[in-house]
């Protein structure tokens, strides 16, 4: 699934995913592959994404809204 | 043909005018390079704010909307007009109040002629044109200009949300200059509140039926204020990048007259230079052949 990682300041991600895991507001939680369309805000905390290859990578964030829709998540942090 | 005094006089002045205005070129384009990285950051992230805003709408349309979004016959219209603290930046000003006065014309003739057509200006010459033409000026923020941040910009935004929520207008809209690149500005006039639902993508969507966490209100709540704070800021950093665009290149082009302006005159005073002299020596010959006759 594609993944796009927005900030006020610039676009730190954009890509092909297999896995991201999200600090939501009500408590941490992953989409995985053909999740159903979703609207989450997010607390404070880390990122966790694995991509296609199977690389982990951490983003922290301060906040924020998902949405995943159609099998492409866009992640809107501060 | 005018004396040489007098030419020489306007050169030195044309010349020190070119200095004048070469030097602002280079101040806007200084300005101009810092607004254009900070617009060119926010636009992303404000373009999938708003992408995400306008398919919840519309997949929440005709259930519980929020008051933000809920369509509303405009019969109260606040209109806030972009434009600069500082002339000198070509039509920059005068298109902003063009642009405000067809908008107006094309719909909110009404509203205008039942005097419930209200203005904000936000920039001096904005606002001394708008009450020059007698319409109704709530209010000026012109502050704001000399110090755009997303924390000003929220409290004029908060404002503008109180207003709506409190029924004191049904209609928000912006007029600004949108910035596409230094010499070229748009435009535009947008419709601020209610939020307007996408209608190109809205049909293919409506049927998405999304999980909301922690709950429907909650998202509503928080991202539509972040949303809305969000455009205004957009808006802001836009004209404010457009401003210094337009003035670089009006700048540009009075350097450019100067530069052929000081050519014309220093050809005049050659040419004026020249006959004197040529004057002088037919009087000198001519007095010579005088004594030998």
């Amino acid at each position: 699934m594609f993944l796009e990682i927005v900030t006020p300041e610039k676009k730190i991600f954009e890509g092909e995913i297999t896995l991201i895991q999200l600090p939501g507001s009500k408590g941490t939680f992953a989409i995985l592959d053909h999740h159903a369309p979703i609207v989450s805000t997010l607390a404070a905390g880390k990122i966790r994404i694995v991509d296609t290859s199977n690389r982990t990578r951490y983003f922290d964030v301060n906040g924020g809204i998902v949405e995943c829709k159609r099998n492409s998540i866009v992640v809107l942090a501060e | 043909m005018a004396n040489l005094k007098e030419i020489r006089t306007r050169i030195a002045s044309v010349t020190t005018t070119r200095q004048v205005t070469s030097a602002m070129k280079m101040v806007s384009a200084a300005k101009l390079k810092k607004a254009q990285d900070l617009i060119l950051q926010i636009r992303p992230y404000a373009d999938k704010l708003q992408e995400i805003l306008s398919s919840i709408s519309s997949a929440l349309r005709n259930q519980e909307e929020s008051i933000f979004t809920a369509p509303k016959e405009p019969n109260k219209v606040l209109i806030v007009v972009l434009s600069s603290n500082r002339g000198l930046c070509g039509a920059f000003n005068s298109n902003i109040v063009k642009k405000t006065i067809d908008h107006i014309e094309e719909n909110y003739f009404l509203q205008y002629k039942r005097d419930d057509l209200h203005f904000l200006a936000i920039g001096k010459q904005g606002e001394k044109h708008l009450r020059s033409l007698n319409l109704r000026v709530i209010g000026e923020e012109n502050a704001l200009l000399d110090n755009i941040s997303f924390e000003n910009t929220t409290i004029l935004t908060e404002r503008l949300m109180d207003y709506f929520k409190a029924g004191k207008y049904d209609r928000i809209d912006i007029v600004y200059n949108q910035f596409k690149n230094a010499a070229v500005q748009i435009l535009t006039a947008k419709q601020f509140l209610p939020i307007k639902p996408d209608e190109k993508r809205s049909n293919d969507i409506i049927l998405l039926d999304y999980i909301f966490e922690p709950s429907k209100e909650t998202i509503i709540e928080e991202l539509i204020p972040k949303s809305l704070k969000t455009q205004f800021y957009e808006v802001l950093l836009d004209s404010n990048a457009a401003e210094h665009g337009a003035r670089m290149t009006a700048m540009h082009q009075a350097t450019d007259n100067a530069t052929s302006l000081i050519d014309d005159l220093k050809l005049t005073y050659n040419k004026a230079r020249q006959a004197a002299i040529t004057e002088e020596i037919l009087e000198i010959t001519s007095g010579a052949e005088a004594l030998k006759g």
